[in-house]
């Protein structure tokens, strides 16, 4: 089924408004002085970056990264920031985040000219329109099939990345057992 | 139009921020975050590459990278608590005990 101009256009303009919202997150995140705020920002983005995944068909990932990332993550980092009780005294004194923030993006950025460069090299006739995948692309049957038959040893190896980190962090919590 | 150059223009934005914040603040917290920005501009990549290629690799790596970020909060958070509450402080220049 082809998409119709209107279709493109909305796609266009949804793309506009993620991207500026997960970009924008970002950047409050990495400017505010208590984590908190930046913690609430930093989910903001995540929603926008899981627009972007669905725009890409990749509905299991724009779920996934609201659920875990948006989610399980983001709530685990307020909840220890707030267990924490983290005072204005606490954080860095003499901190001038603005001005920092502002220096270390103004010495960044030829490494984002140089990454500009690269993007001019790419093939750009490819567009979202002309380039179908299957309707069923990135859905979890056909991902869960395709990471069960040719990624199964990574996927053993995540289970066992996750037991590990959580005895270590029991360990970590509690030096006596 | 939307190409793949525009979606990788995004990741390359957020990867940028994300250095800037892990180079210029001190809140150990910010720099934390910063790290989960600079994995999320890789899997916005990733995501990119498999749509525009028609293979769903890519979408298995942001997959495990998302599995690996859930291990590395919990982690990382639990060696956040524990300086915490060693320092009673949250600037990464008082934590300096290996240079001394």
């Amino acid at each position: 089924m082809e998409p119709t101009p209107f279709q493109l256009g909305l796609q266009s303009v949804l793309f506009g408004i993620l991207a500026l919202v997960a970009v924008a997150g970002a950047l409050v995140t990495i400017t505010r002085r208590h984590p908190l705020p930046a913690a609430l920002s930093l989910v903001v983005s995540f929603i926008g970056l899981a627009g972007l995944y669905a725009l890409l068909s990749a509905p299991l990932l724009a779920i996934l990264q609201i659920l875990v990332y948006a989610g399980a993550i983001m709530a685990l980092v307020i909840f220890v920031i707030m267990l924490l009780n983290v005072q204005e005294s606490d954080l860095p004194v003499n901190e001038n985040v603005g001005k920092s923030v502002a220096l270390a993006l103004a010495a960044i950025t030829p490494v984002l000219l140089i990454f500009l460069a690269i993007l001019g090299k790419l093939p750009n006739d490819q567009t979202l329109a002309n380039t179908p995948v299957p309707a069923d692309f990135g859905t979890i049957e056909v991902l869960g099939k395709f990471l069960y038959t040719n990624y199964l040893f990574a996927f053993e190896s995540v289970a066992v990345l996750l037991t590990v980190a959580l005895v270590g962090v029991v360990i970590l919590a509690k030096r006596r057992i | 139009m939307l190409t793949m150059s525009h979606f990788l223009f995004v990741s390359a934005v957020l990867f940028t921020i994300g250095v800037a914040g892990v180079l210029s603040r001190k809140n150990l917290f910010i720099v934390f975050l910063s790290i989960e920005i600079i994995l999320n501009a890789v899997n916005l990549s990733f995501v990119t590459f498999a749509r525009f290629l028609g293979q769903l690799d890519g979408q298995i790596f942001t997959f495990l990278v998302i599995a690996v970020a859930a291990a590395e909060a919990a982690i990382g958070l639990a060696i956040v608590i524990l300086l915490f509450k060693n320092k009673e402080s949250l600037n990464v220049d008082d934590f300096k005990l290996m240079k001394e």
